[in-house]
């Protein structure tokens, strides 16, 4: 008994990579309709997550910068530093000496110049530069660190805080919503190529049922031809993504490193250790409930 | 006594008493217009051989997808080998038609398959074991004579050779009834009476055997049970009947 139920199992699945060749104009355009999908779908995803993630690096670099009243103690300076690094949104925290500052400064804006300078004119403004994990916190944290008697002020960047911030929600507000309507026309297209290249084999079906068929004999190569055809309709623009992908990276990199040295780019392995799974999953999902809906009208024979 | 066991002896009991094929007082009606089966009572016994005829819209057809199952019954009971067909569950009809065997008037072949494999696909079906399947299909092949053509594509074949190979297919399993609707509708006069000769030597080796046909040359000459419909009712039932014009026109 057993070894029948394997036997027809094992035929049912034959049949399934069978159809594929049987009916290979109705799997073309089947893999064609998939990889296009997903391959819309893919090249979106690595934009939006470069996007994403460019304004993410320019993020971490905005700091608020905190400075002291004059005679302030270093003892109470680090216990203020603690204090900040104790709370939620601060992602790190660092202490500058005013010599520290000065040679920042003096390297970054005056390009070594300080031949004019006798001594450090930046005396008495060493600060904590505080770093958070959601610059969109900035005010409310700004408005903590003012209410310390030891704060004489507090240097913010509002404005660009505010703009990264819209920008950022922009983006994955739009994110969501493109990747949805993508989504739903893909599997709109798909099912529909599916159940047309089924809905022209009904006659078969039927032969099948009126023979004697299961309703499992006859779904299950179609569900095994749905699922084959949807995992090769996502694989092939996943190669296509990851060659053209890899090939850009290196072509910016190696054209125009100034680009690449201010923008900050996902590598290839991070883009696809979520777009893999995601259009495998989707692929083979739609190919296996699109099939399944599509026989299952076909089979009260 | 179990309740299967119950149900075996009603369903044998019915068989025997009322025939393979019993039609109680069936009607069944469509959506629109007039009911295509109009309270038909039919009894068709083990082993018989008959012919249902009527011109188009008389409801052959419809009784043929009532005896399949693919319809049910309005109002009355439609028995088949003793099994009330309104109460079989979805799950169950592939069984139940596996004991039936169906022929078509367009053969209704797998066409993407050649010859062996349209035969074997009913056999794959009910699990037959490969090598029983290997032995049974040639002999099947064999008996409506097409054993040398066994790797044709079945669009290869004439019109006979692949309402021979319907046959095959349909009667590989051994079924106990076997429905044939208009089996000769597509063929010539020479494949036609093949096929019916196809069907009266099934018929003498025990299966119950129920046609449906236009065909009066071969209705009259065969001189069978002859059941003929008119309007969804039947009209006469005849023992060595024949197919009259009175049967054909109002």
């Amino acid at each position: 008994m057993m070894m029948k139920k394997i036997n027809t199992f094992f035929y049912t699945m034959w049949q399934g990579i069978l159809n594929i060749f049987r009916n290979k104009w109705y799997s073309l355009a089947s893999v064609a309709t998939i990889s296009a999908c997903l391959f819309l779908l893919g090249l979106f995803f690595a934009i939006v997550a470069n996007v994403q993630h460019i304004v993410r690096s320019v993020q971490e670099d905005i700091c608020i910068s905190v400075f002291f009243v004059e005679g302030t103690p270093l003892e109470r300076k680090e216990e203020i530093q603690q204090t900040l690094n104790d709370r939620r949104e601060v992602l790190r925290t660092e202490y500058r000496t005013a010599d520290e500052e000065w040679a920042w400064f003096s390297e970054s804006s005056l390009h070594g110049n300080t031949e004019v300078f006798q001594e450090n004119p930046l005396e008495g403004m060493d600060n904590i530069r505080v770093y958070m994990k959601d610059i969109g916190e900035q005010e409310n944290l700004a408005t903590f660190i003012e209410s310390i008697p030891e704060v004489d002020h507090v240097n913010r960047s509002l404005n660009l805080a505010n703009t990264l911030t819209g920008v950022n929600s922009l983006i994955s507000y739009g994110f969501i919503v493109i990747i949805a309507i993508l989504l739903v026309v893909s599997v709109f297209l798909i099912s529909n190529t599916v159940s047309i290249g089924i809905s022209v084999r009904k006659e078969e079906i039927n032969i099948m049922k009126y023979v004697g068929a299961t309703d499992f004999f006859v779904r299950a190569p179609f569900v095994l031809e749905g699922m084959i055809i949807g995992l090769v309709g996502a694989g092939i623009p996943l190669l296509i993504i990851f060659e053209g992908y890899n090939g850009l990276l290196n072509y910016v990199m190696e054209r125009f490193p100034m680009l690449s040295n201010m923008l900050n780019f996902l590598s290839v392995a991070e883009i696809f250790r979520f777009l893999t799974p995601v259009s495998l999953l989707v692929g083979m999902g739609i190919g296996f409930f699109g099939s399944i809906s599509t026989v299952r009208k076909h089979l009260h024979v | 006594m179990s309740r299967k066991e119950n149900e075996l002896k009603k369903q044998q009991s019915i068989m025997e008493e009322k025939g393979i094929i019993y039609l109680d007082n069936v009607t069944k009606s469509y959506s629109t217009g007039s009911p295509a089966i109009n309270g038909i009572t039919l009894n068709i016994y083990k082993g018989e051989f008959v012919f249902v005829v009527g011109d188009s819209g008389s409801g052959k057809s419809t009784l043929i997808r009532l005896l399949l199952r693919e319809l049910t019954a309005t109002t009355g009971n439609v028995y088949v080998m003793g099994q009330d067909l309104a109460k079989l569950k979805h799950r169950k009809i592939p069984k139940f038609r596996r004991n039936l065997g169906v022929v078509f008037q367009d053969f209704r072949l797998l066409n993407d398959r050649n010859v062996y494999e349209n035969v074997a696909f009913a056999q794959r079906i009910v699990e037959t074991p490969a090598r029983m399947i290997r032995r049974n299909v040639p002999a099947m092949l064999a008996t409506v004579g097409l054993a040398g053509k066994y790797k044709a594509k079945t669009t290869q074949l004439s019109g006979g050779e692949q309402q021979r190979v319907a046959l095959a297919r349909a009667l590989v399993n051994n079924p106990s009834i076997l429905l044939a609707d208009e089996p000769t509708g597509n063929l010539d006069p020479h494949n036609s009476w093949e096929i019916m000769g196809l069907l009266e030597e099934i018929n003498e080796r025990g299966t119950t055997v129920v046609v449906v046909t236009h065909n009066r040359e071969i209705v009259n000459a065969m001189k069978k049970r002859v059941v003929a419909m008119k309007k969804g009712v039947i009209v006469s039932d005849m023992e060595e009947g024949v197919y009259n014009d009175d049967d054909e026109e109002d």
